[in-house]
Protein backbone atom coordinates (compact mmCIF):
# COMPACT_ATOMS: atom_id res chain seq x y z
CA UNK A 1 0.00 0.00 0.00
CA UNK A 2 1.72 3.29 -0.81
CA UNK A 3 0.83 5.98 0.76
CA UNK A 4 -1.39 7.89 -1.75
CA UNK A 5 -3.96 5.12 -0.94
CA UNK A 6 -3.70 5.28 2.58
CA UNK A 7 -4.91 8.90 2.78
CA UNK A 8 -7.38 8.45 0.14
CA UNK A 9 -8.59 5.15 2.42
CA UNK A 10 -8.71 7.73 5.04
CA UNK A 11 -10.61 10.04 3.90
CA UNK A 12 -13.53 7.75 2.79
CA UNK A 13 -13.31 6.41 6.21
CA UNK A 14 -12.90 9.72 8.39
CA UNK A 15 -13.66 12.17 5.57
CA UNK A 16 -16.74 13.56 7.12
CA UNK A 17 -16.49 13.47 10.48
CA UNK A 18 -12.79 15.93 10.14
CA UNK A 19 -15.26 18.05 8.31
CA UNK A 20 -17.99 18.20 11.03
CA UNK A 21 -15.14 18.60 13.23
CA UNK A 22 -13.52 21.49 11.37
CA UNK A 23 -17.11 22.94 10.95
CA UNK A 24 -17.04 23.72 14.55
CA UNK A 25 -14.04 25.53 14.35
CA UNK A 26 -12.37 23.60 17.08
CA UNK A 27 -9.23 23.69 15.22
CA UNK A 28 -7.71 20.54 13.88
CA UNK A 29 -7.90 17.43 15.72
CA UNK A 30 -4.89 15.70 16.75
CA UNK A 31 -3.65 13.96 14.00
CA UNK A 32 -3.66 10.10 15.02
CA UNK A 33 -0.84 8.51 13.53
CA UNK A 34 -1.68 4.75 12.88
CA UNK A 35 1.37 2.83 14.73
CA UNK A 36 1.16 0.11 12.15
CA UNK A 37 2.31 2.08 9.42
CA UNK A 38 4.01 5.51 10.76
CA UNK A 39 6.86 5.73 13.60
CA UNK A 40 8.42 8.40 15.20
CA UNK A 41 12.27 8.81 14.66
CA UNK A 42 13.57 8.67 18.51
CA UNK A 43 16.62 11.01 17.23
CA UNK A 44 14.93 13.73 14.87
CA UNK A 45 11.34 12.82 16.40
CA UNK A 46 9.89 13.34 13.17
CA UNK A 47 6.91 10.65 12.21
CA UNK A 48 8.50 8.82 9.52
CA UNK A 49 6.63 6.33 7.21
CA UNK A 50 7.44 2.35 8.21
CA UNK A 51 7.64 1.50 4.53
CA UNK A 52 10.57 4.48 3.70
CA UNK A 53 12.62 2.85 6.56
CA UNK A 54 12.15 -0.60 5.76
CA UNK A 55 13.34 0.57 1.80
CA UNK A 56 15.91 1.87 3.89
CA UNK A 57 17.08 -0.51 5.13
CA UNK A 58 16.12 0.65 8.80
CA UNK A 59 18.00 3.97 7.92
CA UNK A 60 15.42 7.08 8.98
CA UNK A 61 14.89 8.91 5.24
CA UNK A 62 15.00 12.49 7.40
CA UNK A 63 18.16 12.51 10.02
CA UNK A 64 19.65 8.95 8.92
CA UNK A 65 19.13 7.53 12.23
CA UNK A 66 20.31 3.64 12.34
CA UNK A 67 17.53 1.27 13.59
CA UNK A 68 18.86 -2.03 14.61
CA UNK A 69 18.20 -4.38 12.01
CA UNK A 70 16.77 -8.20 12.76
CA UNK A 71 18.66 -10.55 11.73
CA UNK A 72 16.01 -11.45 9.26
CA UNK A 73 16.12 -8.12 7.74
CA UNK A 74 19.61 -7.88 7.10
CA UNK A 75 20.45 -11.16 5.80
CA UNK A 76 17.66 -10.32 2.91
CA UNK A 77 19.58 -7.05 2.30
CA UNK A 78 23.10 -8.47 2.20
CA UNK A 79 22.98 -12.00 0.33
CA UNK A 80 22.30 -11.80 -3.14
CA UNK A 81 18.97 -12.75 -4.27
CA UNK A 82 18.16 -16.96 -3.89
CA UNK A 83 21.84 -17.59 -2.47
CA UNK A 84 21.27 -17.63 1.00
CA UNK A 85 21.30 -20.80 2.65
CA UNK A 86 20.57 -21.50 6.54
CA UNK A 87 22.24 -24.19 8.13
CA UNK A 88 20.00 -25.87 10.72
CA UNK A 89 22.62 -27.08 13.19
CA UNK A 90 20.41 -28.32 15.56
CA UNK A 91 21.88 -27.20 18.58
CA UNK A 92 20.14 -27.82 21.78
CA UNK A 93 19.32 -25.31 24.37
CA UNK A 94 20.17 -25.45 28.12
CA UNK A 95 20.20 -24.06 30.79
CA UNK A 96 23.30 -25.26 32.74
CA UNK A 97 22.81 -23.01 36.37
CA UNK A 98 19.11 -24.26 36.02
CA UNK A 99 18.48 -20.53 36.35
CA UNK A 100 14.61 -19.99 37.29
CA UNK A 101 12.25 -19.16 34.40
CA UNK A 102 15.24 -19.23 31.73
CA UNK A 103 13.27 -21.67 29.65
CA UNK A 104 10.30 -19.38 29.50
CA UNK A 105 12.31 -16.42 28.78
CA UNK A 106 13.81 -18.14 25.97
CA UNK A 107 10.33 -18.99 24.72
CA UNK A 108 9.12 -15.44 25.03
CA UNK A 109 12.09 -13.97 23.04
CA UNK A 110 11.53 -16.29 20.36
CA UNK A 111 7.57 -15.90 20.03
CA UNK A 112 8.38 -12.01 20.15
CA UNK A 113 11.82 -11.76 18.19
CA UNK A 114 10.48 -14.63 15.64
CA UNK A 115 14.20 -16.47 15.98
CA UNK A 116 15.27 -19.66 17.57
CA UNK A 117 17.71 -18.17 19.28
CA UNK A 118 20.33 -14.91 18.99
CA UNK A 119 22.26 -15.87 15.58
CA UNK A 120 21.64 -16.69 12.38
CA UNK A 121 23.95 -18.65 10.12
CA UNK A 122 24.56 -19.65 6.39
CA UNK A 123 26.35 -19.70 3.42
CA UNK A 124 25.75 -16.55 0.83
CA UNK A 125 27.00 -14.98 -2.04
CA UNK A 126 27.74 -11.26 -1.39
CA UNK A 127 27.80 -9.28 -4.58
CA UNK A 128 29.08 -12.78 -6.28
CA UNK A 129 31.10 -14.04 -3.91
CA UNK A 130 30.80 -16.98 -1.66
CA UNK A 131 31.12 -17.07 1.91
CA UNK A 132 29.36 -17.86 5.41
CA UNK A 133 27.98 -15.36 6.89
CA UNK A 134 26.76 -15.00 10.48
CA UNK A 135 24.43 -12.34 11.99
CA UNK A 136 22.96 -11.49 15.07
CA UNK A 137 20.10 -10.35 16.25
CA UNK A 138 19.62 -8.12 19.46
CA UNK A 139 16.15 -8.57 19.23
CA UNK A 140 16.42 -12.00 20.95
CA UNK A 141 17.94 -11.42 24.26
CA UNK A 142 19.82 -8.56 23.40
CA UNK A 143 21.76 -10.93 21.19
CA UNK A 144 23.66 -11.92 24.33
CA UNK A 145 25.72 -15.31 23.65
CA UNK A 146 25.22 -18.59 25.61
CA UNK A 147 25.96 -21.67 24.08
CA UNK A 148 23.91 -21.74 21.13
CA UNK A 149 25.20 -18.66 19.92
CA UNK A 150 29.13 -19.51 20.96
CA UNK A 151 28.34 -23.43 19.04
CA UNK A 152 26.37 -22.22 15.75
CA UNK A 153 29.38 -19.57 15.60
CA UNK A 154 32.16 -22.26 16.42
CA UNK A 155 30.05 -24.75 13.49
CA UNK A 156 30.04 -22.09 10.95
CA UNK A 157 33.26 -20.76 11.40
CA UNK A 158 34.50 -24.61 10.86
CA UNK A 159 32.88 -24.76 8.13
CA UNK A 160 34.05 -22.07 6.52
CA UNK A 161 37.69 -23.46 7.86
CA UNK A 162 36.92 -26.59 5.88
CA UNK A 163 35.30 -25.40 2.63
CA UNK A 164 38.01 -23.03 2.51
CA UNK A 165 35.49 -20.00 2.62
CA UNK A 166 35.64 -16.47 3.72
CA UNK A 167 33.57 -15.72 7.29
CA UNK A 168 31.41 -12.51 7.51
CA UNK A 169 30.04 -11.90 10.89
CA UNK A 170 27.27 -9.09 12.11
CA UNK A 171 27.91 -8.51 15.50
CA UNK A 172 25.20 -7.13 17.81
CA UNK A 173 25.24 -8.35 21.43
CA UNK A 174 25.22 -7.59 24.90
CA UNK A 175 27.83 -9.93 25.52
CA UNK A 176 27.80 -12.97 27.40
CA UNK A 177 24.30 -14.54 28.55
CA UNK A 178 24.65 -13.99 32.09
CA UNK A 179 21.84 -16.46 32.68
CA UNK A 180 24.06 -19.27 31.69
CA UNK A 181 27.15 -18.82 33.39
CA UNK A 182 30.36 -19.66 33.02
CA UNK A 183 28.84 -21.74 30.20
CA UNK A 184 28.76 -18.28 28.58
CA UNK A 185 32.76 -17.18 29.45
CA UNK A 186 33.84 -20.45 27.58
CA UNK A 187 31.93 -19.69 24.74
CA UNK A 188 34.28 -16.67 24.16
CA UNK A 189 37.85 -19.37 23.89
CA UNK A 190 35.72 -21.49 22.03
CA UNK A 191 34.60 -19.09 19.50
CA UNK A 192 38.12 -17.59 19.20
CA UNK A 193 39.77 -20.79 19.02
CA UNK A 194 37.71 -21.45 15.99
CA UNK A 195 38.88 -18.19 14.62
CA UNK A 196 42.39 -19.35 15.61
CA UNK A 197 41.69 -22.21 13.32
CA UNK A 198 40.13 -20.38 10.35
CA UNK A 199 43.13 -17.85 10.46
CA UNK A 200 45.87 -20.46 10.44
CA UNK A 201 44.30 -21.50 6.94
CA UNK A 202 45.21 -18.22 5.64
CA UNK A 203 41.55 -17.74 5.12
CA UNK A 204 39.52 -14.28 5.84
CA UNK A 205 37.18 -13.32 8.17
CA UNK A 206 35.54 -9.67 8.35
CA UNK A 207 33.18 -8.45 11.23
CA UNK A 208 30.88 -6.18 11.13
CA UNK A 209 30.31 -3.98 14.17
CA UNK A 210 27.01 -3.26 14.65
CA UNK A 211 24.95 -1.32 17.67
CA UNK A 212 25.09 -2.48 20.41
CA UNK A 213 28.34 -4.45 20.62
CA UNK A 214 29.99 -5.07 24.23
CA UNK A 215 31.39 -6.97 26.52
CA UNK A 216 31.94 -10.88 26.17
CA UNK A 217 31.21 -10.31 22.08
CA UNK A 218 33.95 -7.20 21.68
CA UNK A 219 36.18 -9.15 24.37
CA UNK A 220 36.30 -12.30 21.98
CA UNK A 221 35.50 -12.86 18.02
CA UNK A 222 34.24 -9.23 17.18
CA UNK A 223 37.48 -7.78 17.69
CA UNK A 224 39.44 -10.88 15.63
CA UNK A 225 38.73 -10.22 12.10
CA UNK A 226 41.22 -9.32 9.60
CA UNK A 227 39.03 -6.69 8.58
CA UNK A 228 36.59 -4.60 11.42
CA UNK A 229 33.79 -2.64 10.18
CA UNK A 230 31.60 -0.79 11.58
CA UNK A 231 28.10 1.20 11.17
CA UNK A 232 27.90 5.04 11.87
CA UNK A 233 27.41 5.79 15.90
CA UNK A 234 27.36 2.22 16.88
CA UNK A 235 28.15 1.65 20.48
CA UNK A 236 31.12 -0.47 21.12
CA UNK A 237 32.71 -1.40 23.71
CA UNK A 238 34.02 -3.37 26.61
CA UNK A 239 32.50 -2.36 29.71
CA UNK A 240 29.10 -0.77 30.05
CA UNK A 241 28.98 2.96 30.26
CA UNK A 242 27.51 3.02 33.62
CA UNK A 243 29.73 0.91 35.36
CA UNK A 244 33.09 3.22 33.77
CA UNK A 245 31.12 6.05 35.05
CA UNK A 246 30.74 4.49 38.47
CA UNK A 247 34.48 3.08 38.42
CA UNK A 248 35.40 6.81 37.26
CA UNK A 249 33.24 8.94 39.06
CA UNK A 250 32.93 11.12 36.44
CA UNK A 251 30.72 11.58 33.21
CA UNK A 252 31.90 10.25 29.70
CA UNK A 253 31.98 12.34 27.10
CA UNK A 254 29.01 11.61 24.05
CA UNK A 255 30.68 9.98 22.05
CA UNK A 256 32.69 7.64 24.03
CA UNK A 257 32.64 4.20 22.74
CA UNK A 258 30.35 4.90 19.39
CA UNK A 259 32.19 3.69 16.26
CA UNK A 260 33.82 7.09 15.62
CA UNK A 261 35.62 6.94 18.70
CA UNK A 262 37.12 3.17 18.01
CA UNK A 263 37.68 4.17 14.53
CA UNK A 264 39.80 7.13 15.94
CA UNK A 265 41.45 5.18 18.66
CA UNK A 266 42.55 2.84 16.31
CA UNK A 267 39.98 -0.59 16.48
CA UNK A 268 38.40 -0.01 13.67
CA UNK A 269 39.22 -0.53 10.05
CA UNK A 270 36.46 1.77 8.70
CA UNK A 271 32.63 3.19 9.39
CA UNK A 272 30.40 2.25 6.77
CA UNK A 273 27.48 3.65 5.56
CA UNK A 274 24.58 0.95 5.95
CA UNK A 275 23.65 1.93 2.60
CA UNK A 276 27.05 1.12 1.45
CA UNK A 277 27.92 -1.93 3.21
CA UNK A 278 26.93 -4.79 0.96
CA UNK A 279 29.09 -2.91 -1.47
CA UNK A 280 31.74 -2.41 0.59
CA UNK A 281 32.03 -5.87 1.83
CA UNK A 282 31.73 -7.54 -1.57
CA UNK A 283 34.83 -5.77 -2.78
CA UNK A 284 36.34 -6.85 -0.18
CA UNK A 285 35.64 -10.70 -0.52
CA UNK A 286 36.15 -9.87 -4.55
CA UNK A 287 39.81 -9.06 -3.56
CA UNK A 288 40.66 -11.92 -1.47
CA UNK A 289 38.98 -14.09 -3.71
CA UNK B 1 30.39 -23.47 53.13
CA UNK B 2 28.38 -21.97 50.65
CA UNK B 3 29.39 -19.71 47.30
CA UNK B 4 28.70 -16.67 49.58
CA UNK B 5 31.10 -18.06 51.96
CA UNK B 6 33.56 -18.93 50.08
CA UNK B 7 33.45 -15.89 48.45
CA UNK B 8 33.93 -13.90 51.87
CA UNK B 9 36.83 -16.40 52.43
CA UNK B 10 38.40 -15.64 48.81
CA UNK B 11 38.33 -11.60 49.03
CA UNK B 12 39.94 -11.54 52.69
CA UNK B 13 42.56 -9.07 53.30
CA UNK B 14 44.54 -11.37 55.08
CA UNK B 15 44.79 -14.31 51.40
CA UNK B 16 47.84 -14.99 50.09
CA UNK B 17 48.31 -13.53 46.86
CA UNK B 18 50.36 -13.94 43.35
CA UNK B 19 53.32 -12.86 44.63
CA UNK B 20 53.60 -15.21 47.80
CA UNK B 21 53.25 -18.13 45.57
CA UNK B 22 55.60 -16.94 43.06
CA UNK B 23 58.04 -16.34 45.83
CA UNK B 24 57.23 -19.71 47.86
CA UNK B 25 56.96 -21.89 44.59
CA UNK B 26 59.63 -20.62 41.95
CA UNK B 27 63.20 -20.89 42.40
CA UNK B 28 65.48 -17.45 40.69
CA UNK B 29 62.24 -15.87 39.74
CA UNK B 30 63.20 -12.80 37.42
CA UNK B 31 60.38 -9.97 36.67
CA UNK B 32 60.13 -8.72 33.14
CA UNK B 33 58.34 -5.44 32.33
CA UNK B 34 56.47 -3.87 29.63
CA UNK B 35 54.39 -4.12 26.73
CA UNK B 36 56.81 -2.98 24.71
CA UNK B 37 54.30 -0.29 23.07
CA UNK B 38 52.54 1.59 26.03
CA UNK B 39 53.48 0.78 29.40
CA UNK B 40 54.27 -1.39 32.82
CA UNK B 41 50.57 -2.72 34.27
CA UNK B 42 51.54 -3.78 37.76
CA UNK B 43 47.92 -5.58 37.89
CA UNK B 44 50.03 -8.17 35.83
CA UNK B 45 53.14 -10.01 36.91
CA UNK B 46 55.19 -11.67 34.25
CA UNK B 47 58.67 -13.08 34.35
CA UNK B 48 60.52 -16.23 34.11
CA UNK B 49 61.92 -19.08 37.22
CA UNK B 50 62.79 -22.48 37.45
CA UNK B 51 60.00 -25.06 39.24
CA UNK B 52 62.24 -27.94 40.47
CA UNK B 53 65.03 -26.88 38.23
CA UNK B 54 62.93 -26.56 34.96
CA UNK B 55 62.73 -23.19 33.25
CA UNK B 56 59.21 -21.38 33.14
CA UNK B 57 57.29 -18.35 32.14
CA UNK B 58 54.85 -17.38 34.68
CA UNK B 59 52.11 -14.45 34.13
CA UNK B 60 49.95 -13.55 37.50
CA UNK B 61 47.34 -11.16 38.44
CA UNK B 62 48.12 -9.66 41.34
CA UNK B 63 46.35 -7.33 43.75
CA UNK B 64 48.65 -6.68 46.32
CA UNK B 65 49.03 -6.03 49.88
CA UNK B 66 49.29 -3.08 51.34
CA UNK B 67 46.97 0.15 50.25
CA UNK B 68 49.84 1.45 48.96
CA UNK B 69 50.68 -1.74 47.04
CA UNK B 70 46.43 -2.42 46.21
CA UNK B 71 46.70 0.99 44.51
CA UNK B 72 49.84 0.94 42.49
CA UNK B 73 48.46 -2.59 41.61
CA UNK B 74 45.05 -1.33 40.51
CA UNK B 75 43.57 -4.26 43.16
CA UNK B 76 44.76 -6.88 40.30
CA UNK B 77 42.23 -5.12 37.62
CA UNK B 78 44.26 -5.05 34.51
CA UNK B 79 44.45 -2.80 31.79
CA UNK B 80 44.78 -3.92 28.14
CA UNK B 81 48.70 -3.01 28.31
CA UNK B 82 48.49 -5.75 30.64
CA UNK B 83 47.19 -8.24 28.78
CA UNK B 84 49.58 -7.57 26.03
CA UNK B 85 52.70 -7.81 28.20
CA UNK B 86 51.71 -11.58 28.86
CA UNK B 87 50.60 -12.32 25.18
CA UNK B 88 53.89 -10.78 24.99
CA UNK B 89 55.96 -12.96 27.59
CA UNK B 90 53.90 -16.10 26.26
CA UNK B 91 55.02 -15.58 22.75
CA UNK B 92 58.71 -15.72 24.32
CA UNK B 93 57.79 -18.58 26.17
CA UNK B 94 56.66 -20.73 23.01
CA UNK B 95 59.55 -19.31 21.36
CA UNK B 96 62.23 -20.89 23.96
CA UNK B 97 60.07 -23.76 24.86
CA UNK B 98 59.00 -22.70 28.28
CA UNK B 99 55.87 -24.07 29.85
CA UNK B 100 53.83 -21.21 31.01
CA UNK B 101 52.11 -20.70 34.43
CA UNK B 102 49.25 -18.32 35.22
CA UNK B 103 47.72 -17.37 38.78
CA UNK B 104 44.35 -15.82 38.18
CA UNK B 105 43.32 -13.02 40.79
CA UNK B 106 41.18 -10.48 39.14
CA UNK B 107 37.78 -9.25 39.93
CA UNK B 108 37.94 -8.83 36.24
CA UNK B 109 39.53 -6.33 33.52
CA UNK B 110 39.66 -2.50 34.73
CA UNK B 111 36.38 -0.96 33.49
CA UNK B 112 37.58 2.59 32.80
CA UNK B 113 38.17 5.30 30.05
CA UNK B 114 42.03 4.44 29.60
CA UNK B 115 41.18 0.95 29.58
CA UNK B 116 38.46 1.51 26.91
CA UNK B 117 40.63 3.87 24.37
CA UNK B 118 43.41 1.35 24.31
CA UNK B 119 40.94 -1.56 23.34
CA UNK B 120 40.24 -3.48 26.52
CA UNK B 121 37.99 -5.79 24.28
CA UNK B 122 40.85 -6.66 21.84
CA UNK B 123 43.74 -7.31 24.10
CA UNK B 124 41.11 -9.56 25.81
CA UNK B 125 40.23 -11.14 22.06
CA UNK B 126 43.80 -11.62 20.75
CA UNK B 127 45.07 -13.61 24.36
CA UNK B 128 41.92 -16.03 23.73
CA UNK B 129 42.46 -16.27 20.43
CA UNK B 130 46.55 -16.74 20.66
CA UNK B 131 46.80 -18.81 24.11
CA UNK B 132 44.64 -21.07 21.70
CA UNK B 133 47.22 -21.98 19.30
CA UNK B 134 50.71 -21.76 21.69
CA UNK B 135 52.67 -24.78 21.34
CA UNK B 136 54.24 -25.11 24.67
CA UNK B 137 52.01 -26.33 28.20
CA UNK B 138 49.68 -23.81 29.87
CA UNK B 139 48.29 -24.33 33.49
CA UNK B 140 46.22 -21.72 34.62
CA UNK B 141 45.54 -21.77 38.70
CA UNK B 142 42.58 -19.15 40.28
CA UNK B 143 44.18 -18.58 43.97
CA UNK B 144 41.20 -16.38 44.87
CA UNK B 145 38.83 -14.76 42.39
CA UNK B 146 38.21 -15.08 38.89
CA UNK B 147 36.14 -12.24 37.11
CA UNK B 148 34.55 -12.98 33.92
CA UNK B 149 37.09 -11.94 30.64
CA UNK B 150 39.83 -10.28 32.68
CA UNK B 151 40.58 -13.91 34.23
CA UNK B 152 39.91 -15.82 31.19
CA UNK B 153 42.51 -13.92 29.37
CA UNK B 154 44.78 -15.79 31.13
CA UNK B 155 42.58 -18.99 31.81
CA UNK B 156 42.85 -20.56 28.05
CA UNK B 157 45.43 -23.14 29.24
CA UNK B 158 45.51 -27.11 29.20
CA UNK B 159 45.13 -27.26 32.48
CA UNK B 160 42.76 -25.12 34.74
CA UNK B 161 42.65 -25.92 38.67
CA UNK B 162 41.33 -23.79 41.25
CA UNK B 163 41.91 -23.52 45.11
CA UNK B 164 39.28 -25.31 46.87
CA UNK B 165 38.00 -21.80 48.32
CA UNK B 166 38.46 -19.41 45.00
CA UNK B 167 35.54 -18.57 42.60
CA UNK B 168 35.32 -18.09 38.86
CA UNK B 169 32.42 -16.43 37.69
CA UNK B 170 31.44 -14.64 34.47
CA UNK B 171 30.44 -11.55 36.55
CA UNK B 172 30.93 -10.65 40.46
CA UNK B 173 27.84 -11.68 42.42
CA UNK B 174 27.01 -8.08 42.84
CA UNK B 175 27.09 -7.64 38.62
CA UNK B 176 25.48 -10.33 38.19
CA UNK B 177 22.55 -9.28 40.32
CA UNK B 178 22.44 -5.71 39.64
CA UNK B 179 22.54 -6.64 35.68
CA UNK B 180 19.25 -9.60 35.71
CA UNK B 181 17.42 -8.52 39.31
CA UNK B 182 18.23 -4.60 38.89
CA UNK B 183 19.47 -5.23 42.54
CA UNK B 184 23.43 -5.69 43.80
CA UNK B 185 21.80 -6.27 47.00
CA UNK B 186 20.76 -9.62 46.12
CA UNK B 187 24.21 -10.73 45.48
CA UNK B 188 24.25 -13.78 48.13
CA UNK B 189 20.98 -14.79 46.00
CA UNK B 190 23.18 -14.97 42.51
CA UNK B 191 26.24 -16.57 44.45
CA UNK B 192 24.05 -19.00 44.81
CA UNK B 193 22.65 -19.24 41.54
CA UNK B 194 25.77 -18.86 39.59
CA UNK B 195 27.91 -22.23 40.21
CA UNK B 196 31.15 -20.06 40.81
CA UNK B 197 32.79 -22.52 43.16
CA UNK B 198 35.84 -24.79 42.53
CA UNK B 199 33.14 -27.72 43.48
CA UNK B 200 29.97 -26.99 40.68
CA UNK B 201 33.12 -25.76 37.72
CA UNK B 202 34.58 -29.11 38.12
CA UNK B 203 31.04 -30.50 38.31
CA UNK B 204 30.54 -28.85 35.07
CA UNK B 205 34.37 -30.20 33.75
CA UNK B 206 34.96 -26.10 33.28
CA UNK B 207 38.01 -26.71 35.81
CA UNK B 208 40.47 -29.88 35.59
CA UNK B 209 41.43 -30.05 39.58
CA UNK B 210 40.58 -28.57 42.89
CA UNK B 211 43.89 -27.79 45.72
CA UNK B 212 42.61 -28.14 48.82
CA UNK B 213 42.77 -25.98 51.64
CA UNK B 214 42.68 -26.12 55.21
CA UNK B 215 40.24 -24.76 57.48
CA UNK B 216 39.76 -20.82 57.46
CA UNK B 217 41.41 -20.93 54.10
CA UNK B 218 44.69 -20.37 52.55
CA UNK B 219 45.39 -17.31 54.60
CA UNK B 220 44.94 -20.27 57.71
CA UNK B 221 48.42 -21.87 56.50
CA UNK B 222 49.75 -20.17 53.15
CA UNK B 223 52.85 -22.29 53.17
CA UNK B 224 50.98 -25.39 53.23
CA UNK B 225 48.88 -24.79 50.44
CA UNK B 226 51.86 -23.13 48.60
CA UNK B 227 53.42 -26.68 48.75
CA UNK B 228 50.17 -27.96 47.32
CA UNK B 229 49.88 -25.65 44.14
CA UNK B 230 53.51 -26.81 43.93
CA UNK B 231 52.97 -30.37 43.66
CA UNK B 232 49.67 -29.75 41.87
CA UNK B 233 51.51 -28.23 38.94
CA UNK B 234 54.63 -30.23 38.56
CA UNK B 235 52.66 -32.95 38.72
CA UNK B 236 50.67 -31.81 35.61
CA UNK B 237 53.95 -30.46 33.76
CA UNK B 238 55.65 -33.81 34.06
CA UNK B 239 52.33 -35.17 32.39
CA UNK B 240 51.70 -32.25 30.08
CA UNK B 241 56.18 -32.10 28.98
CA UNK B 242 55.62 -35.81 27.56
CA UNK B 243 53.04 -34.30 24.95
CA UNK B 244 54.16 -33.12 21.38
CA UNK B 245 54.05 -29.42 20.73
CA UNK B 246 51.12 -29.55 17.82
CA UNK B 247 49.07 -32.06 19.92
CA UNK B 248 49.57 -29.44 23.16
CA UNK B 249 47.52 -26.51 21.18
CA UNK B 250 44.94 -29.37 19.81
CA UNK B 251 44.41 -30.40 23.12
CA UNK B 252 43.81 -27.03 24.09
CA UNK B 253 41.53 -26.49 21.40
CA UNK B 254 39.36 -29.61 21.93
CA UNK B 255 39.09 -28.41 25.85
CA UNK B 256 37.37 -25.62 24.98
CA UNK B 257 35.68 -27.01 21.81
CA UNK B 258 33.72 -28.93 24.50
CA UNK B 259 32.07 -25.98 26.28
Amino acid sequence: MDLKEIIKRRREKFGDDLKAIKGKKKGLPTPEIPSDLFLVCPKCKKSIYKKDVREAHGVCPSCGHLYRLSAVARVKYIADEDTWEAFDFKIARNNPLDFPNYEDKLQQNAEKSGMHEAVLCGRAKIDGTKCILCVMDSHFMMGSMGYYVGEALTRSIEKATKEKLPIVIFTCSGGARMQEGMVSLMQMAKVSGAISKHAAAGLLYVTVLTDPTTGGVTASFASLGDIILAEKGALIGFAGRRVIEQTMRQKLPADFQTAEFLLEKGFVDMIVDRSNIKKVIGKILEMHG
Amino acid sequence: MNAWEKLALAREATRPTSLFFINSIFDDFLEFHGDRNFRDDPAIIGGIATLNGRPVTIIAEEKGNSLKEKSVRNFGAPHPEGYRKALRLMQQAEKFNRPIICFVDTQGAYCGIGAEERGQGEAIAKNLEEMMTLKVPIISVVLAEGGSGGALAIAVANKVMMLENSIYSILSPEGFASILWKDSSRAEEAAGVMKITAQDLAELKIIDEIIPEPDGGAQADPETVAKSVKNAIADSLVELCRVSPTKLADMRYNRFRGF
